[in-house]
């Protein structure tokens, strides 16, 4: 199905929670909504599925104008951060319950299918009160992709489950929806959780859409600072500097040399640096910035260090467990062509390049 | 300050009779005086049970707990001296920080200078110097959570600091923050510390030591980097590191592998029980070559994501499914085609019904 939001905006009271939103989802794929906690995803997917009326603007299925039509009369499915199951069924009948409600046939084995691809296939004839809250969760993920609605909203619906489980479901999801034909919205915080499902991305950020394209292209080419900061995590490194003479002056006497696109640049930009690409073996042009260890954190798969230096506080990613202790003086190295450059607007001027994905 | 033994059991049913009757399997473990530990696993692992038996809230229905040698098995939390710090918030709203900082202490009959010297250095080590007067009722979650961590941390004679989660009411730009603030602390107090969390990253930043248990079981303790590098479970494998280890199930010969109808010979050196045997590698790991290289196995690429800092590549190994991460600079291999893959390295891992073979 084709979903498209028009100027669409919504105002409670004196606050505004969805700023003219003009929006056009990619059909049968999934749109990931990445914002902290606030930016408008919820109030925007209430919107798409009809459970709440915009103040302004309007909202098209297929071209239909469908702004104030009520969510039962729209073919729609939502999954909420919440387990949200019927208590007196058991699972088989809780994943059931859309196709009955169709008179659909051959509901037995599509059930089973689902609720094996789930790992819930042993749960069919317990109560959702019996499971656990990750088992209840799958419950209800695996109801709502029974009933194959043509527009399938999902508001966090992994956040109340163990990492390692949420890992997992992940995966199964991402491969569920690309196997279907719904136009999926899955509503996350986590910049690495919207990169894990692909598809495409809008970033939100108080009540506006800032960017929406394929995932992977807008992480790599975010067009202004705030889309940078909103979709990065770690944090990306942002350092004050001033072009003049085709360089880049930073503070602690550090001088980077523009790219010869941007060679006539004047004035106050900010240096972006993603995490990873800062690395403790230097290559050749690289730039050397050398500080003390603020803190390692390891994340299982990666470490993150927090370095104090002259120029800024940086925080580097490296593959794997590595050592650093508290006050430690570490050098990292950076190769010039891998920062992002932003004008005193914040507007991208210039992004690392890198290899297409097939 | 104490070093704690533990060996215990502790079911919550009389009469046990099968393993899954157990929240604690017969364990043996030392938590060493002025140590950092932490106790990892998913929910329902044991690892609050094994808290709540430390600190005396929880008698184990069998064995015994030891302080510095004696048998604390039956002596309450008072008794034991322990401090504790909680998932939310626990302080007297009517008082100053300052107050609050002071109430162990006070308890405790501490001369007057002494609580004012104590409370002003951990004040300082937690950034609350400034709030001080202040009343604790008006300041926001994360400041009223450093007052529980402050308050657990004031008294320098406890025989050791439990965490439960201190972390969870935290913002997450702000985590890392007090994970610093955590270590150290550990560093400059010397205090002994256990620290419950199901967060890998809290884990392996904070602790020395991290117990990682399933099911009631202890199945490694040990640093971040042997949980990484070593695991001793293939649990371990799983669930530190996102994506977890890949496991092969492979046939042990004399001088070769067999790996899903492929021969590998074994380096010199490398000796294997003969038989069926689980190879585990990590994604970090797991080098791509060209199809046919020396020393590779054939495999397919089933599914290539662009991560943003790296390339997650799904293969296909005769039937069994691997990962693997590639650095951003590498040229993306394409869904479909052949490549090698070498498996047998420095870092590659081999289980035998579950625990690695040394």
């Amino acid at each position: 199905m084709e979903l498209t939001l028009h100027k669409v905006g919504k105002v409670v009271g004196a606050e505004t929670w969805l700023r003219d939103i003009d929006l056009a989802l990619q059909p049968g794929a999934v749109t990931v909504l990445l914002g902290v906690t606030q930016a408008g995803k919820t109030s925007l997917m209430r919107a798409m599925a009809g459970l709440d009326t915009p103040t302004s603007g309007c909202v098209k299925v297929d071209g239909r104008d469908v702004t104030g039509v009520p969510v039962r009369e729209r073919n729609v499915s939502m999954v909420y951060q919440q387990f949200i199951n019927y208590p007196s069924l058991k699972v088989f009948d809780n994943i059931a319950s859309p196709l009955k409600l169709r008179g659909d046939k051959d509901i037995e084995r599509r059930v089973k299918a689902l609720a094996e691809r789930l790992h819930i296939g042993a749960f069919l004839q317990r109560y959702p009160a019996e499971l656990s809250g990750g088992q209840q969760q799958r419950v209800a993920l695996a109801r709502a992709l029974a009933k194959g609605a043509p527009l399938m909203l999902l508001d966090e619906p992994l956040v109340n489950l163990d990492y390692k489980l949420r890992e997992g479901l992940r995966d199964e999801l991402s491969q569920l929806f690309a196997a279907g034909d719904s136009t999926v919205v899955y509503a996350t915080t986590e910049p690495a959780e919207a990169l894990l499902l692909g598809g495409y991305t809008a970033v939100m950020e108080k009540g506006e859409v800032l960017q929406y394209g394929p995932t992977a292209e807008v992480f790599h080419a975010p067009r202004s600072l705030r889309v940078a900061r909103a979709f990065s995590d770690p944090p990306m490194n942002l350092l004050a500097g001033d072009a003049e003479h085709a360089h880049l002056r930073l503070p602690g006497d550090l001088r980077l040399p523009l790219p010869p696109a941007l060679a006539g640049l004047q004035g106050p930009v900010t240096l972006g640096i993603r995490a990873a690409a800062l690395r403790t073996v230097a290559r050749p042009d690289d730039i050397a910035l050398a500080g003390t260890v603020e803190l390692s954190e390891i994340s299982g798969s990666d470490t993150y260090v927090h370095i104090r230096t002259a120029t800024g506080d940086l925080v580097a990613q490296f593959t794997g467990v590595r050592h650093h202790a508290l006050g430690d003086r570490l050098t990292v190295f950076l190769h010039p062509d891998h920062v992002y450059l932003f004008d005193a607007a914040g507007v991208l001027l210039q992004a690392p390049e890198r290899s297409p994905v097939h | 300050m104490a070093r704690i033994d533990l060996d215990l059991a502790h079911a919550y049913r009389p009469d046990p009779q099968q393993d899954s009757d157990y929240a604690l399997l017969p364990l043996k473990m030392s938590f060493r005086d002025g140590g950092a530990y932490a106790l990892l696993g998913p929910s329902g692992c044991g690892k609050t049970t094994m808290l709540n038996i430390i600190s005396g809230l929880v008698t184990p229905s069998q064995g015994t707990v030891k302080f510095d040698g004696r048998d604390m098995t039956h002596a309450t939390p008072q008794q034991r001296n322990i401090a504790q710090v909680f998932q939310f918030p626990v302080i007297y709203d009517t008082m100053t920080v300052a107050e609050n900082l002071a109430f162990p202490l006070r308890n405790r009959k501490v001369p007057a200078a002494q609580i004012k010297e104590r409370v002003g250095r951990i004040a300082e080590m937690l950034d609350l110097s400034g709030h001080l007067d202040q009343r604790a009722a008006n300041l926001a979650a994360d400041a009223k959570q450093k007052i529980s961590l402050g308050r657990g941390l004031v008294r320098p004679d406890v025989s050791a600091v439990l965490f439960d989660e201190p972390l969870t009411v935290i913002d997450p730009h702000l985590k890392w923050q007090l994970r610093r603030k955590l270590k150290q602390i550990h560093q400059e107090l010397k205090l002994t510390l256990v620290y419950v969390t199901h967060d890998q990253v809290e884990a392996l930043t904070f602790a020395e030591e991290v117990v990682v248990m399933t099911r009631g079981r202890a199945v490694q303790v040990g640093s971040a980097e042997a949980l990484f590098e070593r695991p001793q479970h293939t649990f371990v494998g799983h669930f530190i590191g996102s994506p977890g280890m890949n496991f092969l199930q492979v046939e042990a010969g004399e001088r070769s592998l067999r790996v899903g109808g492929q021969s590998l010979p074994l380096p010199d050196g490398l000796r294997l029980p003969a038989g069926a045997l689980t190879l585990g590698i990590r994604p970090e790991y797991l080098d791509l070559v060209a199809p046919g290289a020396e020393g590779s196995v054939t495999a397919r690429i089933d599914r290539v994501q662009d991560i943003g800092t790296y390339l997650l590549i799904g293969v296909d190994i005769a039937g069994q499914p691997a990962r693997l991460r590639l650095p951003m600079d590498r040229t993306p291999p394409r869904v479909g085609d052949a490549v090698g893959l070498r498996v047998l390295g420095e870092h590659t891992c081999f289980y035998l019904n579950e625990e690695l073979v040394e």
